[in-house]
């Protein structure tokens, strides 16, 4: 029956939403809203779950002294000041002090870490630059010939930029455009499988 | 060989420079154009209106003939200016602005909200009005009312025949790979090298007495990459139970790491170690990329994972993670169905499964004739995709016909 119950209602669910996506009409529209919302109203619901389950890791790093436990505490007060300080009485998510700490040590944090993109991408193309042998090479010419395009290269420019361009537009795109298709297939078929209950495995058992 | 070097990482310099100079140019204010107004051009003729096919019956196709002063005679239209009401004399003010498009342009789908609450509210079965105003600088033209016109909905979207043939076909095919599976023909999969490598990145974990990582990515419980990635989640928990070595799974959505716990604890079970297995494995770190980034990072210097496994939905966060796989010096595993990562993927980890064949590890794995047969219909579904692009193609190229756009262009008329 645990295994029944989800299979019904992922066919369910699963033909009803298929069928929708082919029909525009009003009554269509708004049943997919529908079933949207509660997407939301489920996730909301299932956010507690993730509080638990963060509190419980954190408190059991703490009560064990586990390695590195102090973060934990940062962590865990750090969420509990943030949904006190979010929290009507210290003026809301638009209060001062929530605001302050999300605009001033959130952000710039989120910043931060996503800078770090830059270095790593440095730092990752490099190694899959080097010549190591004739495709890494042609690798590293396509490379310096791309960025050259973006240049001020004097006479040079146009041609470099023409070579550029075709292999970002034809050999690149062809490429991109393989997989793309390859991976709309794949969708589609893996939705089918999952709606008519032949790929099982989401349901915690393969 | 240094030089090499040292050309590419001038030219990556120097294109970061060029990159933060054309940031600064960028942000120059624009000087402010001087408008004179003008005499007022004339208007557009022609106005014809009709219901907005496969629509939600919110929607009226507006279409008109180009003023005779756009990009001819006196040149003055810059733009139109599309008005509806429920009432042909209604006075101006009653008149609400359906839209504005640019000169040269002759046709509007006037797409209204369906809320009556809403200021963009097109009532459905009901007479509707139109004019349109060809705009000069600081003038209009006049414009007489078009209608009555009425909004219908419609219960099926004709432009989506395409998909519906598709998905036809590949229930045919499926049922037809699935009983030839059943019957026992052989069905050949090609070799997944990512995925016939995770054995052995497990057995090497248990070797070094390190645990396993394995991130389900940034997507939710409704990404077909994240589904996928439960099924093999499921069997590299079994793998990881069988061995008695531990594994990390750090998750960004609360129902993925609801769904992940199960995953693994069925794992568990199938290696008949159910009570192996820790809750605290599976748990949730937060809703946000950055952060999600910064905890699984932390744990990969901390923790110094045997392997890492990224599969399921990545964005900007598939180099952060993978790269810092790479210092830990951790096997790197990784597969997403977005293109645009694959790439930081293939240079950072040492097995990468490409787009699709993250879809088909399930099959691959299980080799249950039900999985099997889904993925040779879909095998012949791309070959058929594949004929029918060159077909188009070759139809276009000899004999001119635009067979690939013309029946996607402006579909209501």
């Amino acid at each position: 029956m645990k295994r029944q119950i989800p299979l019904v209602l992922v066919f369910i669910f699963g033909m009803l939403l298929a069928i929708q996506y082919f029909v525009p009409s009003e009554p269509s529209q708004r049943g997919y809203e529908f079933v949207l919302d509660w997407i939301t109203i489920i996730g909301i619901f299932a956010m507690v779950l993730g509080i638990w389950s963060q509190v419980h890791v954190g408190w059991s790093k703490i009560k064990h002294r586990s390695e590195n436990w102090q973060y934990s505490i940062v962590a865990l007060v750090s969420m509990f000041a943030m949904i006190a300080f979010g929290l009507s009485p210290f003026g809301g998510l638009q209060g001062t002090i929530f605001r302050l700490i999300y605009n001033n040590v959130f952000i710039p944090i989120q910043a931060t870490i996503f800078s770090l993109l830059a270095f790593y991408i440095a730092s990752a193309s490099y190694r899959a630059f080097r010549a190591r042998s004739a495709v890494s090479t042609v690798l590293l010419v396509a490379a310096l010939l791309l960025m050259l395009r973006v240049l001020p290269m004097g006479p040079l420019a146009d041609p470099i930029s023409s070579i550029g361009s075709w292999m970002l537009l034809v050999p690149n795109l062809a490429a991109k455009r393989a997989i793309a298709i390859g991976v709309g297939l794949g969708g589609v078929a893996t939705a089918l499988k999952i709606v008519l209950g032949i790929e099982r495995s989401y349901l915690g058992k393969d | 060989m240094k030089y090499i070097i040292l050309l590419f990482l001038t030219c990556l310099s120097l294109c970061l420079s060029q990159a933060i100079l054309a940031q600064t140019a960028s942000s120059d204010p624009p000087a402010e154009a001087a408008l004179v107004p003008s005499e007022p051009p004339a208007p557009p003729g022609n106005l014809t209106l009709k219901d907005l096919p496969n629509d939600d019956g919110h929607g009226i196709a507006v279409k008109w003939d180009l003023s005779p002063d756009d990009g001819a005679g006196a040149k003055s239209v810059i733009s139109y200016d599309i008005y509806r009401s429920l009432s042909p004399d209604a006075p101006d003010s009653l008149w609400k602005k359906a839209g504005t498009v640019v000169l040269g342009v002759k046709s509007y789908a006037d797409k209204g909200n369906r809320e009556s609450d809403n200021d963009d509210y097109l009532p459905k079965k009901t007479n509707l009005y139109y004019r349109v105003y060809a705009v000069g600088a600081g003038v209009r033209s006049v414009a007489a009312a078009a209608g009555p016109v009425q909004a219908y909905d419609n219960w099926f979207n004709t432009l989506k025949v395409p998909e519906l043939i598709f998905c036809v076909v590949f229930l045919i095919l499926t049922v037809r790979f699935i009983n030839m599976a059943k019957r026992g023909i052989d069905l050949y999969v090609r070799p997944l090298a990512g995925i016939e490598a995770i054995d052995e990145a497990i057995g090497r974990a248990t070797e070094m007495g390190k645990p396993i990582l394995y991130c389900l990515g940034i997507g939710t419980a409704g990404d077909i990459a994240t589904i996928a990635s439960f099924t093999i989640l499921g069997r590299v928990a079994r793998k990881v139970a069988e061995y008695q070595t531990s594994m990390i799974v750090p998750c960004i959505d609360p129902i993925v790491m609801t769904i992940a716990q199960e995953t693994v604890k069925a794992g568990y079970a199938d290696a008949g170690r159910p009570d192996a297995y820790k809750e605290d494995s599976v748990y949730y770190v937060t809703s946000q990329q950055f952060p999600y980034v910064a905890a699984v990072n932390g744990t990969i210097i901390r923790e110094k994972p045997a392997t890492n496994i990224y599969l399921g939905y990545f964005l900007a966060e598939s180099l952060l993670l993978a790269e810092t796989g790479v210092m830990a010096g951790s096997i790197q595993i990784a597969g997403t169905d977005q293109v645009s990562q694959l790439p930081f993927f293939v240079v950072a980890c040492d097995y990468t499964l490409l787009g699709e064949e993250l879809y088909a590890a399930s099959a691959y794995l299980g080799r249950e004739p039900l999985l099997l047969g889904t993925l040779k219909a879909q095998d012949y579904l791309k070959a058929i995709a594949l004929v029918c692009i060159f077909a188009l193609l070759a139809l276009r190229v000899f004999t001119g016909a635009d067979v690939i756009h013309k029946p996607f262009d402006m579909p209501w008329w």
